[in-house]
């Protein structure tokens, strides 16, 4: 399988209330039954990193293996989406909300031995911002007019305007050796591993680091197997070759391990939402009632249950429910077959139009995208389905907005966002949604922040933004001897540190 | 013999050359910006003209083509798009696993083809002769991941006689353990080629039985192993080794399907995720590598032809016939 990771990072908004709500690691627990401190973990998974710096287009492989791992950030997005102190003891806000104030661990030492200052911090954040990064959390930062290294130990950020998603957004900036050279091809982080080497299109190994500031790793090795057929990967973790597979892509073999005491299925959460998504700007779908009408002739229940059989779950919107606004919509536009056909017609479609659907080629969209066919038929709308490659999709789709409808999975947390952006590829156009995405990055509290978010997304939903087939599920199948692994996989993060192998 | 080596020489570096302008255009004709490969969704304009200015997909066409030649000639065969990591040195890390993967494959289906294939011609009127026959005609409808997959739910998943797939991260340095992964996808590799193999070897075979030579060898007293050794051998040979070099040729290339069922990092799942990723360093490298690997089998087997038949070297006999 090769696919593109497309990541749907933005402008995304935390909340500071979360910070507060914890402080370690999530799956830490207490140890059960004899574990080996010194065991090699083999981790399975589809993604493998295009290179190891997550600003030069590391894709979602790089954050997999390395996020936590080998490169660790101010602050942690933990597995249950809350946010925590890591390599910053605590920070202040002044009372406008324009400047930070963070406080900086005095004890960590890179792999390489230096020892982390303010001046890293600084480097690193202007290493996202910088004019040739491919970092995908860049538009997430434009409020940052200044960073300041009053000390070695104090990094001073000030913002143009309020956001008040800054310290989730710096859970995305890994901290880099600001000496370190190569960095696309070595690593100079401070997390509990070193890379230990890298087989470009078959392994990555990481070591545990000897000099960790923190707690050590459970395990002594990792190493991430990569694949890029979902059925050789599972033959892999059947055949014992690996112990955990960080993301099941393949439904249909999920009954080789449910039935099987060797192996666990876990369902966590997932924030990968599939969506047929119109361009908003054009006929026929810049009438919200066409938009409303096809919304209402698919079947979402029928498409997850041929695709997921009894995993994933419906949505009804952009908003997960791990995101602090979610709400249930998805009665907004329910599936009634009669009442599309009533919308067509007053939209002025009384006998259906066609159009063309740009499918990427991989998994699970051509099969999504012929269901979506034989449904719309029945309401008159004639889909003609047109198989393109990622790189297509990004070129015509994404870059030029040349298309009528699409289909994408978007994987981000905290995305409703970019709703409030007209000018992103869907040109979804709404001056009160643009205002209320703005106000929200702007609030004083959270609590402003979620109501606002709330109305957003209830908007969009009216309005049929774009059709939210359904919430992907986050698999995780690992061997029954293997504790202390992520469930939930936010954005494509697997921490390792705290698995263990009896 | 040196001149005819020399010209043989010459014509191989002039199909290099053309091979790799060949390349070089038509992966060129294909859509989209390799810059694509290194951006996600929510890339800004500015951040899609830096990677492709620092790729340099926003060179005129002329100029990447020099400067890619330039390296070449300096057998410097440039860096990834996507990994930066130099391309030679990666491609001699895959050939660890595709060239012993070819040759091992290759000899194992040698030696199932030939005793095969020369009781399928000698007892061709037999029913075990005729089965073998219609055996390998099946063989050859047979596609080679599906006998990978067959092998792999039998001996993997079922008997757990053989690992699924895999290559030791350290590659041959536990050399047990780096043919213990191979194990499958040899035999997978094997069972295909033998199977056209043996047809050859067979058609072969009865072509000599059939001649007037042995014919007269034997009416000479010869008895018939040593009237094969010393005639039927050396002429079957001559169409079988220009066939054998086709094959090996094919089975390097072909190398693509087996790692993917196997999840070999070898040449082939290099190729494929060059493909994917639009990585034009890598997919030039391997494909230029590749060919003049196809190339050189190909004039190997030129020149073993040559050594067993004296009528290709002796121009006037050939000539004559």
């Amino acid at each position: 399988m090769n696919k593109k990771a497309v990541a749907l990072f933005g402008a995304a908004i935390a909340t500071v209330l979360a910070l507060a709500a914890c402080g370690t690691n999530p799956n830490g627990g207490s140890s059960a039954g004899s574990t080996d401190t010194n065991s090699t973990i083999n981790v399975g998974s589809l993604y493998e990193p295009q290179n190891l710096d997550d600003t030069a287009g590391g894709g979602q492989g790089v954050t997999e293996a390395l996020n936590g791992n080998v490169y660790e950030s101010l602050f942690k997005l933990n597995d249950d989406g809350s946010v925590s102190n890591l390599l910053a003891t605590g920070y202040q806000v002044s009372s406008d909300g324009l400047t930070y104030t963070i406080n900086l661990r005095k004890d960590v030492k890179f792999h390489s031995g230096k020892a982390l200052t303010s001046a890293d911090v600084k480097y690193s954040i202007d290493k996202v911002l910088a004019p040739d990064s491919q970092s995908a959390r860049k538009s997430s930062f434009t409020a940052v007019k200044d960073i300041a290294t009053p000390d070695d130990n104090t990094v001073v950020v000030t913002l143009a305007s309020r956001s008040i998603s800054f310290v989730y957004n710096l859970s995305y900036v890994w901290i880099f050796n600001d000496e370190a050279k190569n960095l696309t091809t070595t690593e100079d982080g401070t997390g509990p591993y070193q890379v230990g080497t890298w087989k470009r299109g078959s392994t990555l190994s990481l070591k545990r680091f000897a000099g960790y500031w923190g707690t050590s790793a459970t395990n002594a090795q990792v190493v991430f197997h990569y694949f890029t057929d979902a059925t050789a990967l599972n033959n892999a973790l059947l055949t014992n070759a690996v112990d955990v597979v960080t993301s099941e892509q393949s439904p249909d073999a999920l009954s080789q391990f449910t039935n099987n005491k060797n192996y666990k299925v876990n369902n966590g959460h997932s924030t990968t939402k599939l969506l047929l998504a119109f361009n908003d700007r054009v006929a026929p779908f810049n009438n919200t009632l066409v938009r409303k009408a096809v919304t209402s002739a698919i079947d979402d229940k029928k498409l997850l249950q041929s695709i997921w059989g009894n995993y994933g779950s419906l949505i009804g919107s952009m908003v997960p429910p791990t995101d602090p606004w979610y709400e249930d919509l998805t009665k907004v536009n329910p599936y009634d077959v009669n009442l599309a056909k009533q919308e067509l017609a007053q939209a002025g479609y009384p006998n259906g139009f066609t159009f063309t659907l740009d499918t990427p080629n991989y998994d699970p969209h051509p099969a999504a995208a012929t269901f979506i066919k034989a449904e719309l038929a029945k309401v008159g709308i004639t889909v003609n389905i047109n198989i393109i490659t990622a790189d297509q999709w990004y070129t015509k789709v994404y870059q030029n907005h040349d298309f009528v409808a699409t289909m994408q999975e978007h994987v981000n947390d905290r995305d409703v966002v970019w709703y409030g952006d007209p000018s992103f590829y869907w040109g979804y156009n709404n001056p009160q949604v643009t205002q209320w995405v703005k106000q929200a990055e702007q609030s004083a509290t959270a609590a402003d922040q979620t109501a606002l978010l709330k109305k957003v997304n209830e908007q969009i939903a009216k309005d049929a933004a774009s059709d939210w087939l359904y919430l992907y599920p986050q698999i995780v199948v690992a061997s029954t001897n293997l504790t202390g692994y992520p469930l939930n996989g936010l954005n494509s993060q697997f921490y390792v540190y705290d698995i263990k192998k009896s | 013999m040196v001149p005819y080596l020399l010209r043989r020489v010459a014509f191989l570096v002039v199909t290099l050359f053309l091979a790799s302008v060949a390349l070089f255009l038509l992966l060129r004709l294909l859509p989209g910006d390799p810059a694509n490969a290194l951006l996600s969704v929510g890339a800004t304009p500015q951040q899609i003209a830096a990677a492709r200015h620092e790729i340099g997909s926003d060179q005129p066409l002329p100029q990447q083509f020099v400067t890619w030649l330039g390296q070449v000639a300096t057998l410097n065969l440039g860096h990834s798009f996507v990994s930066t990591l130099p391309v030679g040195p990666q491609i001699a890390s895959r050939l660890v696993v595709t060239v012993p993967l070819t040759l091992l494959a290759f000899a194992l289906a040698v030696v199932i083809a030939v005793p095969v294939g020369f009781v399928a011609a000698y007892r061709s009127r037999r029913w075990y002769g005729a089965l073998l026959g219609g055996l390998s005609q099946l063989g050859i409808a047979v596609p080679v991941f599906w006998v990978g997959v067959l092998l792999i739910t039998v001996f993997a998943l079922k008997l757990r006689l053989a690992p699924a797939g895999g290559f030791p991260q350290d590659d041959w340095a536990s050399p047990g353990a780096a043919l213990n992964d191979l194990i499958l996808p040899v035999v997978t590799v094997a069972l295909v080629m033998s199977a056209s193999l043996i047809r050859y070897v067979r058609s072969a075979t009865l072509d000599v039985l059939d001649s007037d030579y042995l014919r007269t060898a034997r009416a000479l007293g010869s008895s018939f192993v040593s009237a094969m050794w010393r005639h039927g051998i050396r002429n079957a040979s001559v169409p079988v080794i220009s066939i054998l070099g086709i094959e090996l040729a094919t089975t390097f290339l072909g190398a693509v399907v087996v790692e993917s069922v196997f999840a070999l990092p070898g040449l082939g799942s290099m190729l494929v995720q060059g493909i994917a990723e639009h990585d034009y360093p890598v997919i030039q490298g391997v494909l230029l590598v590749s060919t003049f690997a196809v190339l050189v089998i190909g004039f190997l087997a030129d020149l073993a032809q040559r050594i067993i038949d004296p009528r290709l070297r002796a121009p006037h006999l050939a000539a004559s016939r």
